[in-house]
């Protein structure tokens, strides 16, 4: 009496909606797979990452290209422009600026990089586990970050770097990263409280995941558009912070240079002999960039809402 | 149908002042009998973005006369909510709206939004969903109201002011005098959507659009509301668009109703004819797949299986073709017309309408009814089997804190007080009551697996109380939850492969053994296993829910506990869930804790219903007892008060509308807490209403699993 019922399964609607018919492949590939093949997707990021490891292989490899050291002088030019001779030009006491800056580049890489990691990996440390664990946990913490926002770190690093005198400048990194997380801790924290009232936290929560767990897998994970961005404006921020203390006689100091004391110093001059300026301000914007990029691929290889989500 | 309801209108309260609107009802008479207040033609909408044109509306024509009621039906995408938002004027900038929209003869569309502003609120208003949203929080209701009414004419504020209390006291706000100084946060939502309504006929506007007016209420208030909106409706001899997805609302409140699919009106027709002759398998299949609270058989749903189209690029044809099971070649190459069937009244756009008008067919008829192997409650008697969950007095108090550096506690808030109930070996129990009554906080109790503050709670045998860690973490294999939203459920980030795979991981299955379970579990839902690698933002509400269920599923619970899983879902996606419910129940012989406000889909799943009322315990027993012979003057009211899809019943049925709102659950009532509101309390005699206030009334027996807490229980008939 009825029409012969088409009987459609779920399945089948579903091919139907969809229209692909794909390979049947082994169910769930692992989150780390995925991002990492999203992220070679994205040409920007890639780029990013081709010119932040070409700028460390000049950096360290640069001084096989010049017969000029950093510490070296020429006392035949002063503050001479650019030449065959001197690729970057002279300094005022004969210094090759081209091997000054690719020091200075060392130096900087490591600082930008290491301060941004640090910095912001505790930053999501304290701010996420405040957050979730909330109660004595976070006030304690909480407790912790407001103490370090008061105190004036150019003096206690001031104060401080005397002692760490002729030890290694990663000391230095350091004490960097430890004056530079409040801020985002707080914000991490304030977004982690939101995050962690979402019914698929507390699904977690009721399938017996442990905290640290929920916290890595679930909240982290979410918030890292923002993680990723301050890492990345960390790393910029480090570059001359560290010029700004260096300039004050903490920090690198001379004849060892880095971008952000030779921007300092060329900075003043930057009108009449660009080059003592250009060439470190231009690396330094590069790094940034290319720092940027990478940060924006990762944050879009995490976002599924992001373009391209859609394997 | 075009006669416009002249009838004196009456006002609830009884307090009169509707002197003015009484005039205007003559008014709407003078103005015409004969031509339709609201004129649509070929309606159309679309939104560039970035996937392509969404078209939204693909063509809506619908006549609207004086006093009418159409009802607009459609699933969410339908584009039920685009087309009364473009009448209004209210989309935005970038929408291409095309067609015409005449009232009373002068055009809407295209109008420069300085003209439009002078006909919104005087010819067409709006009320909102949500009506925490459509009030401003700084303003009383008082200075919203007088500015709604001298937006559009020239009064003094005092006499606004008296217009104001005049509206309040028609849509019943008690005591209007003062609450008309009151700002939104003073009222609750029930209230709050009173005054938008009052707002809303401010200046006896000739047309009235509701969007899902009361899709944000409790049961018993979206009668209230309904009720006023009727009252106010007649009132005033407004016509009135009333848009839902609720087939029940819809079917106590319209003369005419339009259904919508893919932006097309696919059906339109008088209530009656369109809810007992269908002449569209889309139309059909939603009213298959409502479950109804009054239906004694409760057969499965006939689901309508797929997912609407997307409404970028549509590909010829009848757009519902894919989901049909009707369908025919000529269905996927030419998109139907609205043609009348039957009648001049009825028209349906469908290829088939003559051969379901010829066999006058039912939805049970073409579309295919999933077996199922019946409830999964084995044959022993309830008493008999094992107890999965069993809640005895259990209570939670929250400490209202005040202070802003030391907190002292003010008051409690007895949020959940004294609440038993257990749960046997495959079988369902539902929790309902409305928003605020403390289910959730039960819910939430069990879940925590903690000492609860007083009673006791125990999982499978073993108390919370006593529970150790790792004691802890193994019962939580045995029970887990489905959440109500699928969309924020799913953590967004993460391939649905590791998200169902998670409960498996966490308690320590390895890789491969996860990948294998995991393949078996999202086809045991009805998903394909190479959608793993996908993220949840991929798949549509009904398959999402879908992915949840398979996560619960993971560690093959005794006892799933179900927090409104189909509450956010389409009628017609949310059948398929409930039938999957119910057949993985069967199967795999779970155990439910369906927490719920929806007394249909109660109805449908549930063997055995707790009702809550303000942290008690107000009716338990099966289902069948309690919505048959409901004893408790709240059970009463809130089954009195579901919708039902049946217009003629709708018409008949005689509804206990409650009085207020929920008291505070900080300053519960002494005694029976229901009183207050009680209909039953109010009638009896003083002696007897003193042993309400008094005592509180227990569990009283009534005969084989069925119990009511009220000192005059008496069973009713309400469904």
């Amino acid at each position: 009496m009825v029409e012969p019922g088409r009987t459609v399964s779920a399945l089948e609607a579903d091919e139907v909606a969809d229209g692909d018919v794909e390979e049947p492949e082994p169910a769930g590939i692992p989150r780390r797979r995925l991002v990492f093949r999203r992220f070679l997707r994205n040409r920007m990021a890639l780029v990013g990452l081709v010119v932040i490891v070409l700028l460390f292989a000049i950096a360290y490899l640069g001084h096989y290209l010049t017969p000029w050291d950093y510490n070296e002088q020429d006392f035949t030019s002063f503050l001479e422009p650019p030449s065959a001779e001197h690729w970057f030009g002279t300094t005022r006491t004969g210094g090759d600026v081209f091997a000054l800056t690719m020091r200075g580049l060392q130096k900087s890489l490591v600082i930008g990089l290491l301060v941004g990691l640090i910095a912001t990996g505790f930053a999501t440390v304290i701010g996420t586990f405040a957050a979730y664990y909330g109660g004595a946990v976070d006030r304690v913490l909480m407790w912790g970050v407001d103490l370090l926002l008061v105190l004036p770190a150019f003096l206690v690093i001031a104060v401080l770097s005397p002692t760490f005198q002729g030890t290694t400048w990663l000391m230095f990194v350091a004490l960097l990263a430890l004056f530079s997380w409040m801020v985002p801790a707080r914000a991490i924290r304030a977004m982690t409280f939101s995050v962690k009232e979402q019914p698929y936290v507390q699904a977690a929560r009721f399938m017996g995941v442990s905290g640290p767990r929920i916290v890595f897998r679930h909240i982290i994970p979410n918030i890292s558009s923002f993680i990723i961005i301050d890492a990345t404006l960390q790393v910029g921020f480090a570059v001359i912070a560290e010029a700004g203390l260096s300039y004050f006689g903490f920090g690198v100091q001379p004849p060892d240079v880095s971008l952000g004391t030779l921007i300092s110093d060329g900075a003043r001059s930057a009108i009449s002999y660009p080059w003592l300026f250009l060439f470190a301000g231009g690396a330094l914007v590069l790094f940034v960039l290319a720092v940027n990029f990478v940060g924006d691929g990762l944050r879009d290889a995490l976002d599924p809402d992001a373009e391209g989500g859609s394997r | 149908m075009s006669t416009p309801r002249g009838e004196i209108p009456k006002t609830g309260s009884g307090r009169g002042g509707h002197m003015t609107v009484t005039s205007r009802v003559g008014a709407a008479e003078c103005g015409g009998t004969d031509t339709p207040v609201l004129e649509v033609r070929d309606l159309d909408v679309a939104f560039p973005s970035e996937s392509g044109r969404v078209h939204a509306v693909r063509g809506v024509s619908f006549d609207l006369e004086a006093g009418e009621v159409l009802g607009i039906v459609g699933e969410s995408g339908s584009g039920k909510s685009v087309s009364s938002l473009a009448l209004m004027g209210l989309l935005p900038e970038e929408a291409q709206v095309g067609g015409s929209a005449r009232l009373r003869g002068q055009e809407l569309l295209g109008k420069r939004d300085s003209e439009l502003s002078r006909l919104r609120g005087r010819k067409v208003s709006m009320i909102f969903q949500d009506p925490l949203s459509a009030l401003t929080p700084v303003y009383t209701i008082g200075e919203q109201l007088v500015e709604a009414i001298r937006t559009h004419r020239d009064t003094s504020g005092r006499d606004a002011m008296t217009r104001a209390v005049e509206l309040l006291r028609m849509v019943g706000v008690p005591n209007a005098e003062e609450r008309v100084n009151s700002f939104p946060h003073e009222f609750s939502g029930g209230m709050r959507q009173r005054v938008v309504i009052a707002m809303a006929i401010a200046n006896e506007p000739d047309v009235i659009i509701a969007d899902e007016p009361t899709t944000a209420l409790d049961v018993t208030i979206q009668a209230q509301v309904l009720e006023v909106l009727r009252r106010v409706q007649r009132a005033t001899g407004a016509a009135l668009i009333m848009i839902t997805h609720d087939l029940g609302v819809i079917a106590g409140l319209a003369d005419r109703v339009m259904v919508m699919y893919a932006g097309r009106p696919v059906e339109v027709a008088d209530v009656d004819d369109l809810y007992r002759r269908p002449r569209m398998p889309y139309t059909l299949g939603l009213l298959g797949a409502v479950p109804r609270a009054d239906d004694r058989e409760r057969l499965p749903l006939t689901p309508v299986d797929g997912n609407p189209p997307s409404m970028v690029d549509l590909p010829p044809g009848c757009p519902f073709a894919p989901r049909c099971p009707m369908a025919v070649a000529t269905c996927r190459r030419t998109e139907p017309e609205l043609l009348a069937v039957d009648s001049a009244r009825h028209r349906a756009a469908c290829h088939r309408s003559d051969v379901l008008a010829e066999r006058d067919l039912a939805p049970g008829d073409i579309f295919p009814r999933p077996q199922t192997t019946g409830a999964g409650v084995g044959p022993d008697r309830r008493e008999q089997r094992p107890a999965v969950l069993e809640v005895s007095e259990l209570a939670k108090h929250f400490p209202v804190l005040k202070g802003t550096v030391i907190k002292r506690p003010v008051g409690t808030v007895y949020a959940v007080d004294g609440v038993g109930f257990d749960i046997r070996e495959g079988e369902a129990l539902a929790l309902v009551g409305e928003s605020g009554c403390g289910k959730t906080t039960t819910l939430m109790q069990v879940l925590e697996l903690a000492a609860p503050q007083q009673g006791a709670i125990s999982v499978l045998g073993s108390s919370t109380a006593e529970l150790g860690r790792r004691d802890r973490k193994r019962l939580r294999q045995r029970m887990q939850v489905v959440f109500q939203d699928p969309m924020s459920s799913l953590d967004p980030r993460m391939p649905v492969g590791e998200i169902v795979g998670e409960p498996l991981r966490t308690h320590g299955s390895d890789a491969a053994a996860t990948a294998k379970r995991v393949r078996e579990l999202l086809e045991l839902v009805g998903l394909r296993a190479s959608h793993a690698d996908r993220y949840p933002r991929q798949f549509s509400g009904g398959q999402r829910q879908r992915i949840g269920i398979a996560r619960a599923l993971a560690l093959d619970p005794q006892l799933l506990i179900l927090d409104e899983p189909v509450s956010a879902l389409d009628v017609s996606i949310q059948a398929g869930v409930i039938n999957l419910l119910e057949e993985l129940r069967a199967n795999l012989n779970l155990s439910y804790l369906f927490v719920a406000h929806d007394l249909s889909v109660v109805h449908h799943i549930c063997d055995r219903i707790a009702v809550m009322y303000l942290g008690k315990l107000a009716e338990i027993g099966s289902v069948d007892a309690v919505f048959n012979t409901p004893a408790h003057p709240y059970t009463q009211a809130l089954l009195s008060a579901v919708p039902l899809p049946d217009p003629a019943r709708e018409r008949t049925r005689e509804r206990i509308l409650l009085d207020g709102d929920l008291p505070s659950p900080a300053d519960p009532p002494s005694g029976c807490r229901f009183r207050t509101r009680c209909p039953k309390f109010a009638v009896l005699d003083a002696d007897s209403k003193q042993r309400c206030i008094d005592e509180e009334p227990p569990m009283y027996d009534r005969g084989t699993d069925h119990g009511a807490a009220c000192h005059y229980a008496e069973s009713l008939e309400v469904l």
